[in-house]
């Protein structure tokens, strides 16, 4: 590992899982990171998180999958992956190559599920799992144990019980109390949580008179997410101990810092993978770059700067 | 083969019909690479809106001055913007993506519609140096959809047009042309670039036929890269994805248009 990378000055630390930079990738917007090696060094990003894992492949939906938006997109993709065995035999030997944290985002449709992929998955060359509860576009897993707290602390239980890898659960913003859901995943066991997974929405195109999504609505994503998931990192890091990656629309190091000042120790780039394929290592510069002008030291000196108690 | 992020500035626009303009871009390590059939994703602004990029195919490669040209209809937002751009302006492109022709035949046929004739294009240049000009089939809604004739005209043997309202050439689709070309030209290889549904009965003609097919498909895709899977469809026994293992797949390959 590159020791000294960035100076040091960004390293991070998500309930033991090391990184040189907060840096990380967001699951199902950066493939499985080996798409991207043209255009970055995977070693300069934080970890890379890989596209949600199902045990059994999985085809996806049907129809349109992404339509653009104000400042965003909606996409019904649907969890399209090649499976855990194929991921296993395929990807992580290439991906292990890299010295660089990997996380792997694993949705299931029973707690028992979830419970036997997180196993299959605690293998040398995996770091993390990251429970996806929080996808909107499966009828079967995903967001179904995400909008409740009791069920989804079942899932975390189930995960924690079989895995050795540091647990980080990615929280749905489709809920009433955010806070409530994150003290669940908490009491539940989680090493970490991540926040926050897309907004449902959708598009009708007014010339056809029909939905534009294959399966009628999607996910949002992109900057006009922003506000929302900053608003829900500052409540989160208010309520919980366990260390937060924040993401939702980041597009450059300024709005990383929004989510380190509200709290987050890490944080995920998503949608801006698709516009820029350099951004994630982009990014760390830029908060380099940021805290000279502020005369900050370490990444670990502006966490949390804006948080009540520190104003 | 590796992809770039080019900053290209743009060296001109011309006006093609009511709706289509060519842009012209300084993008040296894309044209150094590019291969008939690829496609560039282009950010038509810095702003976030619009936020993605567009996808656009390769209509024309200039090798020694590193220059690309991008055939493109004025439909949204982003094509609006796009058209506005002028010489001297730097715009973010990303390329050359996915897979190209194979361009093995000696007796090709190109058939396609609409901007399905900016890829086409390129292959028929690129035929052409090779010392092998194409028969080509063309079809449009009106003759000012077929400006496309101006073109080819220079780099092809024989050209089949079709339009809807019979303005120009045989009314009706281009599957009114094609039986007959395929039975009296024997052709060793299709190449068809346009709407789906042109795309779909021209290979199973020309399958038919027992001519080979390659077609070239249009998704709506966001990252263009393989990572996103907005593009995924189904292949035979296997899930394909438009922007990394195609868009140019052999007819056999793809079952869902």
């Amino acid at each position: 590992m590159v020791r000294y990378l960035y100076h040091n000055r960004l390293a991070t630390d998500i309930a033991g899982l090391k990184m040189k930079t907060p840096v990380t990738t967001a699951s199902g917007t950066f493939g499985f990171g080996l798409e991207f090696t043209d255009f970055l060094d995977l070693e300069k990003v934080g970890a890379v998180t890989v596209k949600g894992t199902t045990l059994a492949p999985r085809a996806g939906n049907k129809g349109q999958r992404v339509v653009e938006t104000p400042s965003g997109m909606l996409n019904c993709v649907g969890l399209e992956n090649p499976g855990s065995d194929y991921f296993l035999k395929e990807t992580l030997p290439k991906l292990r190559k890299y010295k660089v944290p990997i996380v792997v985002n694993i949705d299931a449709s029973s707690p028992e599920e979830y419970g036997e992929l997180a196993a299959k998955l605690d293998v040398k060359g995996v770091d993390a799992v990251e429970i996806n509860v929080s996808c909107p576009n499966i009828k079967d897993g995903g967001l179904v144990f995400g909008t409740n707290a009791k069920s989804m602390a079942q899932v975390v239980r189930e995960v924690k019980k079989n895995t050795s890898k540091v647990v980080i659960t990615k929280l749905s913003p489709n809920v009433t109390s955010i806070t409530e859901m994150a003290k669940a995943a908490e009491d539940a066991g989680t090493d970490a949580l991540s926040l926050i997974n897309t907004l449902i929405g959708m598009k009708i195109d007014v010339h056809r008179q029909r939905p534009v999504l294959g399966n009628v609505t999607g996910g949002l994503s992109g900057p006009c997410i922003r506000p929302v998931a900053v608003r829900m990192c500052y409540e989160v890091a208010q309520a919980v101990r366990v260390p937060i990656i924040g993401m939702g629309g980041i597009m450059c190091a300024e709005d990383a810092v929004e989510f380190f000042l509200a709290g987050a120790s890490a944080i995920a780039v998503g949608t801006a993978n698709f516009v820029d394929p350099a951004i994630a290592e982009t990014i760390s510069l830029g908060i380099l770059e940021y805290m000279d002008q502020h005369n900050i030291k370490k990444l670990q000196d502006m966490i949390g700067l804006a948080l009540p108690e520190r104003q | 083969m590796t992809k770039y992020v080019e900053e290209a500035r743009v060296i001109g626009q011309r006006v093609l019909n009511r709706a289509t303009k060519q842009i012209d871009l300084i993008a040296p390590r894309i044209a150094a690479e590019a291969v008939p059939g690829q496609f560039v994703n282009v950010q038509v602004s810095r702003r976030t809106a619009p936020l993605l990029r567009r996808p656009l195919g390769i209509a024309w490669v200039d090798k020694q001055h590193g220059a690309i040209s991008l055939i493109y209809r004025i439909i949204g937002d982003a094509t609006k913007i796009l058209a506005d751009v002028c010489s001297g302006d730097v715009i973010s492109v990303v390329g050359p993506l996915g897979h190209g022709f194979d361009c093995s035949a000696k007796h090709p046929l190109l058939v396609g519609g609409g901007t399905g004739l900016a890829p086409l294009l390129y292959l028929a240049e690129s035929m052409e140096e090779e010392g092998i000009r194409p028969d080509v089939l063309m079809g449009g809604r009106t003759a000012d959809d077929l400006f496309w004739k101006d073109e080819y005209v220079n780099l092809v043997e024989r050209m089949g047009l079709t339009t809807d309202d019979g303005s120009l050439g045989t009314r009706g689709t281009v599957m009114a042309e094609l039986p007959l070309m395929l039975q009296r030209l024997h052709y060793d290889c299709v190449y068809v670039c346009g709407p789906a549904p042109m795309m779909k009965a021209v290979s199973a003609a020309v399958t038919e036929a027992g001519i080979k097919c390659q077609v070239s498909l249009e998704r709506y895709m966001a990252c263009g890269l393989g990572a996103c899977l907005s593009c995924s469809c189904q292949g035979v026994g296997k899930r394909i994805k438009v922007c990394q293992d195609g868009p140019v797949f052999w007819a056999g390959e793809v079952t869902e248009w």
